[in-house]
């Protein structure tokens, strides 16, 4: 309790006080953008590193929770009985679909952007935790799933902007987003959110739930011989993770002011899950600090030498997954050694 | 009629290509349970070694006859270097070995854009397969698909004999079937798990030579494609070949006829929902081996 | 009734007749052990009863029907059962492993809660089966007799009526066993115990009763005198001989 209760006042400490008055406006705002990821990635160290579930469709929460956010802020940018800027632009619409109509609500948007990605993971889940697709199975299921929504979006060009996504986002309820006052806001929201992630997460770890779910991830079928079903087991942790990716989708939209097909695919959402397996994939601030690491390796790499950060981001794949599967944080030698050890897959084959 | 049957032809079409991108997956994730994403970057070295070779050979034809075992041992080659250095760590962490292999196929992806450039490139495809074959009056079909069509039966049934009646195909089986048992029994696991990859990989460099007929070739083909390739496999059941040859024409033909009565992004959705639901009715694919294991 | 009511179980794989038509009756307040060459269909049977294998037939516990129920559904009957080699989590301490086995019908509030203070079941469980010293450590670190002893005390809290286990003593030391044969002596009283073991030794210092399986079908069954007696059991164990322990 004690040392959490330090952990807790160390990270607010840094994200309220210390990294506002080091940065400038420009660091402290891809800061945000990276604690975005953060959150997406505690909820994967949740549903992976404790609950063994690979979960590589995450950009499909993501994207849920950044269109439901980006669809209700081009509506207020637009103003009511407007279209937005896009719609008028592509010219294939005279008015509003008729889907679009309840996110001009600020209510229904910002519940959208949350329970959304959770309802989309908790139908998903039901199917296939209950007919026990997983290992191997779910990875590539949870892929394809990404795949697939991306070429719907980029197909939707008049509804959804297509390739471009939804960009030139101006106002945030009321405030000017390019006002650097408001920019600095924006960033304090997405560090509480990311405060806020990281205590569900632990609340979640510690609890009897965080143990059975470990349970559930070494041995799914020892459990039901318990009197348990994995499969609500499994699910608890999915859907939370998903509802984490579209809080940070949700998020990310006004701290980089765009939401596009490109950043929730295959390939993002691979990459949510590289910074968790570099920090911890099991631990609770792994997977947040591996994701930021990542997240600022990758601008700063990119910035100088793009065709570097590839090979380098390949490497980050290979080497810290194959020789140090616990991640950075089995390098620290924790008091509580348990858990820290990558899952023991032998006994899930995939075939299973 | 000719609309269904040119329809009809354009979905086994997509699925040859499917299958023959997931025959080699049936092998090393069916067989070894190794999910290998650096799999579609194995396909772009196949396709590249088309480019290469026709730098030397001026026919179109010759280089492609001479392409066919070039690529299929190049890409067999990355395999089991591939093996050897990484994935044979990893046979305690399936999951573990996508990550990692997805890490390989964005550092070959980023080699073949330094070494041949990012843009995409074309090929010079013989003349005999650039025309169509014309069935009936208005049914053509393009004598590329056809051939596309007989290397994927040609690569299924040569496998097939690969498995059943030589003595390496018997000793992939019975390494399938229980490790442990054939270890013991004096079989060299690492062999036969490097030779079943040279073979699994190999055949996706087949498959980049026959993509090289039907499109231009870039350092990102093989990402494009491995999604699906996996599919088919998941779908088709692992431990068997059957289960992928018919999934990947099933997958194929729905494909073609989604796509057609609605459209290619709404097609993508519908075509993952369906394979949901056929979840639903065979969890562990078409064809599966039974075990009595708990796992 | 009360006990395991087992009637015409059948369990076939892909053609292979694993159990092939067993009736058994084992009421509550025995001790059943269940001996057979490898291969006669013992632990098939236990997995049948415990849903893990699809079989045709009855089976009945204290007169519900069990075929056909889910493996979890079963479990919550009362129906526990152990593994040939342990199945505990390795990764969670001893504590945790017995807490979750205490807990299915926990209410998701308290499930979302840290565990404050140790249920009084798991409490007395790690007394019983000695390992209170070692509760907080990994169980994957434990001895493999240990490990054996937490799976029992795992049933113990699950709070099972009917107990299958799956060579309990395998790998135990002489003590350990003993410690084993006089706690399942004790729990059977008011519980039903079916035990699958090959130590003849212990068989014959703790068994109550025996049923006797060969080739998937009952051979045989009555107290251990009286199956020893059985021509046809000497006759199964003939190029099997019975040993003294192993």
């Amino acid at each position: 309790m004690k040392r959490a209760a330090l952990g807790f006042g160390v990270t607010a400490a840094l994200l309220f006080a210390v990294a506002p008055l080091v940065l400038g406006d420009f660091r402290l705002s891809l800061l945000a953008k990276y604690l975005c990821f953060a959150i997406v990635a505690v909820g994967v160290g949740l549903a992976w590193g404790r609950g063994g579930m690979l979960a590589l469709g995450q950009g499909v929460f993501f994207g849920l929770g950044g269109y439901a956010m980006a669809m209700h802020l081009k509506l207020a940018d637009a103003g009511p009985g407007n279209l937005p800027d896009f719609m008028i632009l592509y010219g294939q619409l005279d008015a509003l679909p008729w889907w679009w109509a309840p996110f001009a609500n600020p209510i229904f948007a910002l519940l959208a952007t949350v329970l959304l990605p959770m309802l989309v993971a908790l139908l998903l889940g039901l199917l296939i935790f209950r007919r026990r697709v997983r290992g191997a199975y779910f990875a590539i299921l949870s892929q394809a799933l990404a795949a697939a929504f991306a070429i719907l979006l980029i197909g939707q060009q008049g509804t959804t902007g297509g390739t471009n996504g939804l960009t030139d986002i101006q106002g945030f309820f009321g405030y000017d987003l390019n006002d650097p006052v408001n920019q600095r806001m924006v960033y304090f929201v997405v560090a509480a959110a990311l405060l806020a992630m990281l205590g569900v997460a632990w609340q979640l770890m510690r609890s009897r739930y965080g143990e059975l779910l470990v349970a559930v991830r070494d041995g799914e079928e020892r459990v039901r011989f318990l009197g348990y079903d994995p499969a609500n087991v499994k699910l608890v942790a999915y859907v939370v993770a998903a509802g984490m990716a579209g809080l940070a989708g949700a998020l990310f939209v006004p701290a980089v002011g765009i939401i596009s097909p490109a950043l929730i695919g295959v390939v993002p959402s691979i990459e949510f899950v590289i910074g968790v397996a570099v920090g911890g994939r099991a631990t609770l601030a792994g997977p947040a600090l591996g994701a930021i690491a990542v997240a600022w390796a990758k601008t700063a790499l990119s910035e100088r030498v793009p065709s570097a950060w590839t090979y380098f981001e390949g490497l980050l794949f290979v080497l810290p997954i194959v020789f140090l599967p616990g991640g950075i944080a089995a390098l620290f030698k924790w008091r509580r050694r348990a858990r820290l050890v990558p899952p023991a897959e032998v006994k899930e084959k995939v075939a299973a | 009629m000719s609309l269904l049957v040119g329809q009809l032809f354009s979905g086994v079409s997509i699925g040859a290509v499917l299958l023959l991108i997931a025959l080699g997956l049936a092998l090393t994730f069916g067989q070894m349970n190794v999910i290998n994403m650096a799999h579609g970057e194995f396909i772009m070295a196949g396709a590249y070694t088309v480019y290469v070779l026709q730098q030397v050979v001026t026919s179109a034809g010759a280089s492609l006859l001479i392409a066919l075992p070039v690529s299929f041992v190049v890409a067999g080659l990355l395999g089991v270097l591939l093996e050897v250095l990484l994935i044979r760590r990893l046979y305690a962490r399936p999951l573990d070995t996508l990550l990692v292999t997805w890490g390989v196929s964005l550092i070959l992806q980023q080699a073949a854009r330094d070494i041949f450039g990012a843009p995409n490139v074309q090929t010079r495809a013989p003349e005999i397969l650039t025309g169509s074959v014309h069935l009936t009056d208005d049914i053509a079909i393009a004598s590329s698909r056809l051939f596309i069509l007989g290397l994927a039966l040609a690569a299924v049934a040569a496998l097939t004999i690969v498995l059943r009646t030589t003595s390496l195909g018997r000793r992939i089986r019975a390494v399938v079937q229980n490790r442990d048992l054939a270890a013991v029994s004096g079989l060299s696991t690492g062999r036969v798990d490097r030779l079943t990859f040279f073979i699994g990989s190999g055949l996706a460099g087949i498959a980049g030579v026959a993509l090289t007929l039907i499109g231009p070739i870039g350092p990102a083909m093989g990402t494009n494609l491995i999604v699906n390739a996996f599919l088919v496999v998941v779908v088709g059941g692992i431990g068997q070949l059957k289960g992928t040859v018919i999934v990947a024409f099933v997958l194929g033909v729905l494909q073609a006829t989604v796509e057609y009565t609605t459209t290619v992004s709404v097609a993508s959705v519908i075509v993952f929902v369906a394979i949901v639901a056929f979840l639903q009715w065979r969890p562990q694919g078409l064809f599966t081996l039974r075990t009595r294991s708990l796992a | 009734m009360t006990g395991l009511s087992v009637r015409d179980l059948r369990v076939v794989f892909d053609g292979f007749v694993a159990v092939g038509g067993v009736d058994l009756e084992v009421p509550e307040g025995d001790l059943r052990f269940l001996i057979g060459p490898n291969g006669a269909g013992k632990t098939t049977l236990i997995d049948a009863v415990t849903g893990l294998v699809k079989a045709t037939g009855h089976v009945a516990f204290d007169g519900r029907e069990l075929l056909g129920r889910k493996v979890h559904r079963i479990a919550r009957l009362g129906i526990g059962r152990t593994f040939q080699t342990a199945a505990v989590f390795e990764e969670l301490t001893v504590l945790q492993n017995l807490d979750i086995a205490a807990g299915w019908a926990r209410s998701p509030i308290s499930l979302l809660r840290a565990r404050r203070s140790v249920p009084p079941t798991v409490e007395k469980a790690l007394a019983t089966v000695r390992l209170s010293e070692v509760r907080d450590e990994p169980a994957g670190t434990l001895a493999h007799g240990q490990k054996q002893w937490l799976e029992i005390g795992m049933l113990l809290v699950q709070d099972a009526r009917l107990l299958l286990l799956d060579e309990p003593v395998a790998g135990m030391s002489q003590d350990e066993r003993d410690a084993t044969g006089e706690l399942l002596g004790e729990l059977s009283r008011d519980r039903t115990v079916l035990v699958v073991e090959h130590d003849m030794d212990f068989l014959r210092r703790y068994a109550r009763t025996v049923t006797v399986m060969h080739a998937g079908k009952v051979l045989s069954e009555g107290t251990v005198a009286q199956v020893q007696a059985d021509p046809r059991v000497q006759e199964v164990y003939l190029g099997h001989p019975v040993k003294e322990a192993s």
